[in-house]
């Protein structure tokens, strides 16, 4: 929801990371909450001093390894003890070590693919569209350039005194963000 | 990523991992233009022609087999396994490398990985691709592959659990997808780089469409960054798992040169062996007709040729422990298996892979064998064939010769066996040319994440 309708925010570009994390920082000082920045490159500490500390990425693959781990076991259980036993030369149908390694290859499977798809979905990814990519230079968000977006619905913000702000920090250019 | 204080690995005098003087914006440009200029190097066509037409091969032959069955090849009772799993378990083994470069040296924290992790997962993908065809190839009915998976049916019976066979088709399949995931997780922000760049509307809708709308955000990074680095803590342990699997398949068995503890760390060193010395067969000419010379350095070639000396010491303490142990034994089928694989028909093949794994390794010893290109190439291709040489001993000659005297049984592969084997060389140079030519050969984002660290340091 934006305050002006058809306006994003603001989004002012920096030329290196220290640019960018001394802009992030100076702009929390200043009380702006509703920031993001993109950068070409992951870059230390950017998303710190974001506000985002904990990712639920390790959580989501956890539980992936844990339904794997268990699945993969109680499958094998189920399949060759309760469902259809067979016998093999008097060996003992819930015979643990031989079922070691299917339950351990899902473990690994169904916790890759926790790890990928929750990475996405936390991300929201897919999202083709986006309002920062009205700007014409955020091209260079994936080859040289550091951004610095600030929402119109954060409080503080205001049209003009937040690109003030944002100039005085040391941005190579402000632009206005259509939604 | 990687920590700035990592003490050099080679010492002061080595060769750089990146040579200074790239900038973000430069070293971008040099790897995109290759994906998204309308030119490539006139090289690629006969390369991408000779491919196409071996997978011709390949596609002849499977169309040959499905026709008139398993009889084209030269397997018969005992040798039952012949050339198919001999090409499944060089395949695989080829593959590991990949994903060791990919996730073991991430979580090292080896910044030489950079440069060429893309195209050695590649690599890897596209050799489990050849090696899942040929057990099903091999399977006589291919029709009903989908019996290997628990699926309920109408027979009420399921795969037996106990089998190495089942355990394989959970093991590679794992790793397919996992190295898959892994693979395109990684490409991400570079898809999201050609979008950007890409000129032509369809191909920046292409990209558009595989970056998922990726857009570089500063949470989406640490998601991204921590999410791979998992998946390369799961990786690791997946790729020994995957070879271990496969030897599996030999040693629960009873038969003499097969039914052996050595068996899982001897396959798993050899894998990574054979793996590297494909990565240094593609690595060349790769950094040759891209002109690479300055993200693939000599740095990179002198590690690659530091691992595979390395596992290759690894190897021949297999062969060695394997021999001791027909000896030590006393087991008149174990040794009598040993004097057959030294001096018996197939006796030859054992020597050119004890010559190949053993003896040609050796001259890597040198740094300036190290350093010389064209003979590091002449080595890791003989170390391709005395890899695939290996396997070969291990299935067919083990097998040719069990306990009774009445079931020995020569194998000769026939002309299907062979167009089969090159068929699936022409089917992995034709997804990696493809490869090379639509996706980019090496890690944008890394490679500018190693670029700003590399600025931090009195260039390196």
């Amino acid at each position: 929801m934006s305050r002006r309708g058809d306006v994003y925010g603001l989004l002012a570009e920096f030329g290196d990371p220290e640019g960018i994390l001394e802009a992030v920082r100076r702009a929390r000082e200043a009380g702006y909450r509703r920031m993001d920045a993109f950068t070409p490159f992951p870059v230390e500490g950017l998303a710190e001093e974001l506000g985002f500390h904990r990712s639920a990425v390790p959580a989501v693959v956890l539980a992936g390894g844990l339904i794997g781990a268990a699945g993969g076991y109680l499958l094998q259980y189920w399949l060759n003890v309760v469902d259809y036993p067979i016998n093999v030369g008097g060996r003992p149908l819930h015979s643990a070590p031989m079922f070691i390694i299917v339950t351990f290859e899902l473990t690994i499977l169904v916790a890759a693919l926790f790890a990928v798809l929750g990475m996405l979905a936390l991300n929201k990814l897919p999202m083709p569209y986006h309002p920062v990519f009205n700007v014409p230079d955020f091209a260079l968000a994936s080859t040289n350039r550091f951004f610095l977006a600030v929402e119109a619905a954060d409080p503080r913000f205001d049209p003009v005194r937040t690109r003030e702000f944002l100039q005085g920090l040391g941005a190579k250019g402000v632009w206005d963000v259509e939604t | 990523m990687a920590d700035e204080t990592i003490p050099r690995v080679s010492g002061e005098g080595a060769a750089p991992v990146l040579v200074p003087g790239y900038t973000l914006r430069t070293v971008t440009d040099k790897i995109s233009s290759i994906v998204i200029a309308r030119k490539i190097p006139w090289t690629w066509w006969p390369g991408f022609g000779l491919s196409a037409l071996a997978l011709g091969v390949l596609v002849v032959s499977v169309a040959a087999l499905f026709y008139w069955g398993v009889g084209i090849w030269g397997i018969n009772r005992p040798v039952m396994w012949g050339f198919a799993i001999t090409n499944f378990v060089w395949w695989i083994g080829i593959g590991h490398a990949g994903t060791l470069i990919s996730a073991f040296l991430l979580l090292m924290r080896q910044q030489w990985r950079t440069s060429i992790n893309r195209f050695a997962e590649a690599m890897t993908i596209f050799a489990v691709i050849c090696a899942g065809l040929f057990p099903l190839l091999h399977l006589g009915r291919p029709q009903f592959f989908y019996w290997l998976f628990p699926y309920p049916s109408v027979y009420n019976v399921w795969p037996q659990f106990r089998s190495p066979l089942v355990w394989d088709v959970f093991a590679v399949s794992t790793y397919f997808t996992v190295s898959l995931l892994f693979w395109y997780v990684g490409l991400i922000p570079d898809f999201a780089t050609l979008r950007d760049r890409a000129t032509r509307r369809w191909v920046k809708a292409a990209y558009g469409v595989l970056s998922m709308g990726w857009r570089g955000s500063a949470s989406h990074w640490k998601r991204f960054e921590t999410a791979y680095l998992l998946l390369a803590g799961l990786a690791t342990p997946l790729v020994i798992s995957v070879h271990t699997v496969v030897s599996f398949d030999f040693s629960i068995s009873l038969l003499p040169g097969w039914h052996s503890t050595i068996f899982p760390p001897y396959f798993v060193a050899g894998a990574i062996f054979s793996g590297f010395a494909m990565v240094i067969t593609l690595t060349i000419p790769i950094r040759a007709a891209f002109k690479l010379h300055d993200f693939v350095t000599e740095r990179h070639l002198d590690n690659m040729a530091k691992l595979l000396l390395t596992t290759g010491l690894i190897v021949a303490y297999g062969y060695l422990s394997e021999t001791f142990m027909a000896w030590w034994g006393a087991d008149p089928y174990e040794s009598s298996m040993m004097k057959d694989r030294l001096e018996g028909i197939y006796g030859p093949v054992y020597w050119v892979v004890l010559a190949c794994n053993v003896g040609v390794p050796q001259i890597l010893w040198f740094a300036g064998a190290r350093k010389n290109v064209p003979l590091l190439f002449v080595v890791a291709l003989l170390i391709n064939v005395g890899m695939w040489a290996e396997r070969f001993v291990i299935v067919v000659q083990s097998l040719h010769r069990d306990f009774l005297p009445a079931a020995w049984h020569l194998y000769t592969p026939t002309f299907w066996d062979w167009a089969t084997l090159v068929g699936s060389l022409g089917l992995f140079s034709t997804l990696m040319f493809l490869f090379v030519r639509f996706l980019p050969v090496i890690s944008m984002s890394e490679m500018r994440a190693l670029v700003h660290q590399r600025q931090g340091k009195a260039d390196a």
